[in-house]
């Protein structure tokens, strides 16, 4: 049978605390969603494919690659993103001990390592070095900071991040 | 991403119904494995039918068994006290599969389904029988170094990925399939099919059928059973081997053993010849050592794949012997 043209029609869902209303095509990502269509660009789009976890979102409250999902299951749920980690202008304790531990070089994986890492905390699964690894090993960073990443969420574990 | 139409399913028939209106048409539950393979134009579904919101999740305690809904998250059913405590090899492997955020997504129903990583399946310019039957496989004479040694056939050799189905297959799990004429129960070692000359065909599901439960009961094997991993990685890495075993030792003996092998086989590997051998025998080395050779009879290795049948039967003794020893 021939392909069934796409439709529009509006999607509800909340994202970083706010009720927000998008019209997309059934094929448009979580991922596009938030940066192209909500441009909120922090989270990355590094292979799209499910295998980096530059992308990685919370919904409602546990983080999964936005990437791997279409936008439209996800109407009515919770979306939080990098841009709506701080609360009243102050950086979440994860981003502040990434700053506070260098755990970064390009940057280009860092929301979704901040992102993976307050998901795997409220997991209670960062318990020690070995575990911190173990939680965060769907985040791939090409720049090579992977000890300050570990000491940034022991440190943020410790400061009951 | 071709275009494709979406609808949402209010109930189970309703979902069934949706799905069978159009050939192709596929369920979305996590999204994890149906939208990467839509990216790589290996779905190509006409309608996806979404089943997210279905009343499927629960882990329900059974008076002999356990149930896992369908939809329960495979972090959901790794972190279950129930499952933990009565089938560790599951909640193991479960936690050996993928990565934090894949788990929180990926259901049950849909990771008894996933598909295999053989790259020739992934990428559509490569002959695969899988993909479109009678092209040929160009898996046979490629890069095959992860590829299956059981269940082979001269049309397919792609290994069954996975850790879930690994464990379920050791621990003789039930796959609870809704169609038309209500609920059947498929014992899992007969909800895959081994490519033989259609390797298109990968279970026993018919289109317009849906998984809505898998079960497991208890049973002192199943409470002592473990999954060991073995990869080119320490995480995030499909298998090159894994092992599901679970013994049963009374007086001295085995009296039931269980013996599952993954990344090896073109379908979860159930080694039964090799539970045989371990059947009233003392739990020892040289048992170990015996079922592990008639684990890996049969194997039809290439040069690139080989290792896998010493580094299996190295992987099943370690394996038996921590569930021995280790007692969980």
């Amino acid at each position: 049978m021939p392909p069934i043209a796409p439709s529009t029609a509006p999607l509800t869902l909340r994202l970083n605390g706010r009720e927000r209303t998008f019209l997309v095509e059934p094929q448009v990502t979580l991922l596009d969603l938030i940066r192209e269509r909500a441009g909120l660009p922090g989270t990355k789009k590094g292979c799209d494919r499910g295998q980096c976890g530059a992308c990685t979102v919370l919904v409602n409250g546990r983080r999964v690659l936005s990437c791997l999902a279409l936008a439209w299951p996800h109407a009515g749920d919770d979306v939080v993103t990098i841009e709506g980690l701080a609360q009243n202008g102050a950086p979440h304790p994860v981003q502040a001990a990434f700053v506070e531990h260098d755990a970064l070089q390009c940057g280009y994986c860092t929301p979704g390592q901040i992102m993976s890492a307050v998901g795997a905390l409220r997991e209670g699964r960062a318990t020690d070095d070995d575990a911190i690894r173990e939680a965060m090993s769907g985040n791939i960073c090409r720049c090579g900071a992977y000890v300050n990443i570990v000491a940034a969420v022991r440190a943020a574990r410790e400061a009951g991040a | 991403m071709r275009p494709f139409e979406y609808v949402v399913a209010g109930s189970p028939a309703d979902a069934r119904a949706l799905l069978r209106e159009v050939p192709g048409a596929r369920y979305y539950a996590g999204g994890t494995t149906l939208v990467d393979l839509m990216k790589a134009e290996v779905e190509r579904p006409p309608r996806v039918v979404d089943i997210s919101r279905l009343p499927l999740a629960a882990v329900e305690l059974r008076a002999d068994r356990v149930r896992i809904g369908a939809l329960a998250r495979n972090s959901d059913v790794a972190d279950d006290p129930t499952v933990g405590q009565h089938f560790p090899a599951l909640a193991q492997a479960l936690r050996s599969g993928a990565s934090g955020q894949l788990r929180n997504a990926a259901t049950v129903g849909g990771n008894l389904q996933q598909r295999t990583r053989c790259p020739y399946f992934r990428e559509t310019r490569w002959r695969c029988n899988k993909r479109e039957p009678g092209s040929g496989c160009d898996a046979l004479e490629g890069f095959n170094r992860g590829h299956a040694i059981l269940g082979t056939s001269e049309h397919c050799i792609a290994t069954a990925p996975g850790d879930m189905a690994v464990a379920l297959v050791a621990l003789d799990a039930e796959v609870v399939i809704e169609g038309e004429g209500g609920e059947r129960r498929v014992p899992i070692t007969e909800f895959y099919l081994l490519p033989g000359a259609s390797p298109e065909r990968e279970t026993a599901l018919a289109h317009g059928e849906l998984i809505v439960a898998v079960e497991l009961r208890f049973a002192a094997v199943n409470e002592r059973s473990r999954y060991l991993k073995l990869r080119d990685r320490a995480s995030y890495e499909f298998a090159l081997v894994s092992v599901a075993a679970g013994l049963a030792i009374e007086h001295g003996a085995i009296r039931t053993a269980r013996l599952a092998l993954g990344g090896v086989g073109t379908v979860p590997w159930r080694a039964r010849d090799a539970e045989d051998v371990l059947l009233n025998v003392a739990p020892d080395e040289d048992a170990y050592v015996r079922a592990a050779e008639v684990a890996l009879d049969g194997a039809v290795t290439r040069p690139q794949n080989a290792f896998k049948v010493e580094l299996a039967q190295r992987a099943i003794v370690r394996a038996l012997r921590g569930v021995a020893e280790g007692g969980a």
